[in-house]
């Protein structure tokens, strides 16, 4: 099928079949492997993008269900220089990132958290983080990662 | 961004590591994120029952799938077709007997992955089944099958003893003695990159991208079995999505090389699937372990009596050397004059046995560190205190018979424990538990030895260059799994040849490239590798600094001091950019390349070489104290940890922010392990075969964590630091079990993991639960 959808805000054509996977879609045909598969079923959070600003799985979607849609991964989230946006930031700075597998899930996780509370607390971010496995960092510093970048949003930090 | 680049590296501080900024946009390349040009996909047959001998496979009807380009069995091997990292006991493709349901029997080359999953299926085979042991007391019954005939042990793969003092004699002489037996789970790895790699062969060379703890290891390993010589195969490891053990030895490799070679010119593919990584990747050893301790009436212990049997699947992996560390660690951080410690690891039918994060430790420690609670609750004394009594200092033998020769912290530790606010008041809080709750607080220890022991040389070879720029590059090949050793070095080298990040590179394990390193395991990577990069920095300095002195017409070197970019004479103040430098200079001068061997122990704790073989004794050890405040809801039999505290030496800290990481990721898993994870096989066959069945903790179920160190000097580690990468894990499980029985009167699980349900069930029948009625004392 011919399918014409948004990725990280440009537009954009191609063809492909219309089961295609959307995780098989943008890492095998268009080389953004930033979204990670640990899977394939819908229980590790690893492969989460956000459609039309909401999250999702991108192992659970096919390409027919994207069509027309803002579709943003791991790989849009930095500004126009590649500043990194304040969730990436707060992952570095406060050593939420080991292996990195589970990362951009993460990020993407804390970043939609963010958008809807600015101000999450512990439950709070405990639960936006409970579709998201992390099997290196017992989530302590993911949890650091989120507080730092939710004061770093709300300019409580330079 | 200057996030990183402009600081400058420095031993002891929290620094970020600076892979970190490629992982969180998604720009680091996995093994997973290879997909060459025109690539095609390799996937395998499994065989799907526990133990059979092969007949035929048939493949016809699988070959006429569209999209299919080679489908090979072992008849298309021309290696020795054996793989393992001891005894080569496993095959890359079935050629006469299946001995667990993973065993891979055919290897198909699709050009989509939909034509491979097609064709896969359509691969049958004929076999004739043989009786299976699913169990270490079934592997020992009269007239089991044998799962490797040729072995001369029979179905033990190996067994061993260690016997110190009077050994069991020791007992009679003891007032007091408790019992306990328990049934460990295994625990699957459960990283987040499954097993996956690319491999292409061209113009007769092979070379694999592959997500790895063991890169050079893999080469030789790999070319032996699937018939080529080590010099045409190239491995590359990028930073590995996850490893814990599970990546110490082959997974796709072989497979992929054979593909490659089939399909030459083109770049081949596999990523095994959550359920194939389960099925087909080595587990943590599912362990029986019996202990009795025995002590005199003023809590000194006097004698331990420990039997522990390992299932090790069927195949060696690393079982044996599993065992041999569990042996060794079998009596903790305790002065126990006399002991008797045997083991067994035996084959069976199950999945497969082998490396993770612990090594055989967390099993045996979660026995041995309920041996001492009932032993407290018996003599009436705390648990702390009879710890303290009886903890190991510098120049004390543990029970296995290993003289303590570095840095013993674990007194420190315990006391440090002391003074913790969740100790001192742990009374208190459990007095406060809401209704229909119990609360309980519980603690454990652990020591855990790094490297490989005497028998193995525990070497690496670290290469350093100044680049025409200027630059430093640090060659390492020891791979950075997720814990950070590829920081800890360039802190070193940054700290000191005083450059900010800037100047400074790492080359990433590359067979090509780096030079041997051995793994990344044992608690080992930071320790060795830093060791012989230290040695290879003072060779630079020395050597840049004595070339500057030439080249300035000066002194001597030590004239010189570095400073970012340039080397600064101090007599005049004049400096000298280290990229003029490096232009003076030609190729081989720019490099220095040093080897560091781990100290070996000369001691012999046996006499049995399979044993010493086996990695037995060990000279560098850390330690760790861990306290667990838990909750149980009486109604459901839920357990909630509600905080955790540990106080660990493994030397100085290099990096604050790692440690913190190891610390709290391998608590996770060990609460895990505790109490959700829970492996459960039927004949061979999986029923927990992927993550919604098989649990891993989430973030709702790990609480916070405080973590402290005793920052003790380890004389020779780099920088003063040992391993930490290990015994994180080791008494999470014990602390767990020590505060449940503190909660609910003395009840203990001997089945684990301590689901609600097997809570519940000692929550009905106190004190003595099913099959806990050897948990007990005594005398
Ligand atoms: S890969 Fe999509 S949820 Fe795991
Ligand atoms: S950092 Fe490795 S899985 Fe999260």
């Amino acid at each position: 099928m011919k399918l014409s959808f948004t990725l990280n805000h440009n537009a954009l054509t191609l063809e492909t079949e219309p089961d295609r996977r959307v995780i098989d879609l943008l890492r095998e045909d268009l080389g953004l492997t930033g979204t990670k598969e640990a899977c394939g079923e819908g229980e590790c959070g690893a492969c989460t993008i956000r459609v039309n600003k909401e999250l999702r799985l991108a192992c659970l979607m096919i390409a027919a269900q994207i069509e027309g849609c803002s579709i943003e991964t791991i790989e849009g989230l930095a500004g126009p220089d590649q500043a990194l946006h304040p969730v990436q930031e707060a992952f570095v700075q406060a050593g939420a990132v080991q292996c990195g597998f589970c990362t951009p899930g993460m990020v993407m996780a804390v970043t939609d958290l963010l958008e809807a509370i600015p101000d999450p607390d512990e439950t709070q971010i405990r639960k936006a983080l409970s579709g998201n496995l992390c099997r290196c960092t017992g989530y302590q510093k993911i949890m650091d990662a989120a507080q730092l970048a939710a004061k770093k949003e709300n300019k409580c930090l330079p | 961004m200057n996030l990183i680049s402009k600081t400058s590296p420095s031993v002891g501080a929290s620094q970020a590591r600076p892979d970190a900024l490629n992982k969180v946009m998604g720009h680091e390349k996995f093994a997973a994120d290879y997909y060459g040009p025109r690539h095609l996909w390799a996937g395998v047959r499994r065989a799907g029952i526990p133990h059979g001998r092969l007949i035929s496979v048939s493949t016809e009807a699988a070959k006429q799938v569209p999209g299919v380009k080679k489908i090979l069995t072992h008849k298309d091997v021309n290696g020795s077709n054996r793989q393992g990292v001891i005894q080569k006991d496993q095959p890359v493709l079935v050629d006469d007997r299946i001995r667990h349901c993973g065993d891979a029997l055919a290897l198909v080359i699709a050009e989509t992955s939909q034509a491979l999953e097609t064709a896969l299926a359509l691969i049958s085979f004929e076999y004739e089944a043989l009786p299976g042991i699913f169990t270490t007391a079934e592997a020992f019954q009269y007239g089991a099958p044998l799962i490797h005939p040729t072995h001369p042990g029979g179905n033990c793969l190996l067994s061993g003893q260690l016997v110190s003092g009077k050994g069991l004699e020791a007992f009679e002489a003891c007032d007091a003695i408790v019992e306990l037996t328990i049934d460990l789970p295994r625990q699957e790895h459960a990283y987040l990159e499954t097993e996956c790699g690319e491999a292409v062969y061209e113009k007769g060379e092979l070379s694999i991208v592959v997500s790895t703890q063991t890169p050079f290891r893999d080469r030789a390993e790999t070319a032996q079995a699937i018939g080529i010589s080590p010099e045409k195969l190239r491995i590359i490891a990028p930073y590995c999505g996850g490893g814990f053990g599970g990546k110490d030895g082959i997974t796709v490799q072989s497979l992929l090389g054979l593909a490659a070679m089939a399909c030459p010119d083109v770049p081949i593919k596999m990523m095994w699937s959550r359920e194939e990584s389960f099925l087909a990747g080595p587990k943590r050893h599912a362990a029986s372990l019996h202990y009795r301790l025995g002590a005199k009436q003023n809590g000194v212990f006097h004698a331990l009596e420990v039997r522990a049997d390992f299932d090790t699947g069927p195949y060696d992996h690393l079982g044996g050397a599993v065992l041999g560390l569990a042996l060794e660690h079998a009596g903790g951080p305790y002065r126990i004059p006399h002991a008797a410690i045997q083991g067994k690891a035996v084959y069976t039918n199950n999945t497969i046995g082998g490396a993770f994060r612990g090594f055989g430790v967390p099993q045996v420690a979660a026995a041995m560190e309920q041996a001492v609670d009932l032993m407290a609750e018996k003599l009436s004394l705390s648990p702390l205190d009879i710890r303290m009594k009886n903890a190991v200092q510098k120049g004390d033998k543990i029970p296995s018979g290993t003289t303590l020769k570095t840095s013993t912290g674990i007194r420190e530790c315990l006391a440090r424990l002391k003074a913790h606010p969740l100790y001192r008041e742990a009374d208190a809080w459990k007095k406060k538990a809401p209704a229909h709750m119990l609360r309980g607080s519980g603690m454990a220890c652990a020591l855990h030895g790094m490297g490989y022991g005497p028998f193995v040389p525990d070497t690496a070879i670290a290469k350093l260059e100044l680049t025409k720029q200027g630059r430093f590059k640090i060659y390492f090949g020891v791979v950075d799994m997720g814990q950070g050793n590829g920081v800890t070095f360039l802190q070193m080298a940054g700290d000191l040849l005083n450059q900010n990040y800037e100047n400074l590179e790492l080359v990433l394990p590359d067979t090509g490239l780096t030079l041997p390193c051995g793994s990344a395991s044992a608690s080992r990577s930071t320790y060795t590798f830093g060791n012989a990069l230290i040695q290879a920095v003072e060779t630079m300095k020395t050597r840049l600094t004595q070339r500057a002195a030439d080249s300035l017409m000066v002194g001597d070197g030590d004239e010189f001091c570095f400073i970012p970019g340039h080397l600064r004479h101090l007599p005049t103040g004049r400096e000298f950019p280290l990229a003029q430098l490096a232009a003076l200079l030609g190729p081989e001068e720019r490099i220095t390349i040093s080897r560091y061997r781990a100290l070996a122990s000369k001691e012999t704790v046996t006499q049995d070489t399979a044993l010493q073989m086996h990695g037995i004794p060990h000279t560098v050890f850390s330690y760790t104290a861990h306290l667990a405040h838990v909750e149980i809801d009486t109604l459901t039999g839920g357990i909630t940890v509600c905080n955790y505290t540990a106080v660990t030496d493994c030397g100085r800290l290099i990096n604050p922010d790692l440690y913190q990481q190891q610390m709290q990721g391998g608590i996770a898993q060990g609460l895990g392990y505790a109490l959700y994870e829970d492996f459960i096989t039927d004949k061979g066959r999986l029923l927990t075969a992927n993550l919604s069945t098989y649990i891993i903790p989430g973030a709702l179920d790990i609480p916070p964590m405080a973590l402290s160190s005793v920052d003790l000097q380890e004389n020779t580690g780099p920088f003063g630091m040992k391993g930490v990468g290990e015994i994180c894990i080791d008494p999470v499980l014990p602390a767990v079990a020590n505060a449940v029985a503190d909660a609910c009167g003395g009840g203990r699980c001997r089945q684990w993991p301590l689901t609600c349900e097997r809570m519940l069930e000692i929550l009905t029948i106190p004190v003595c639960p099913p099959g806990a009625d050897m948990n007990r004392s005594l005398i």
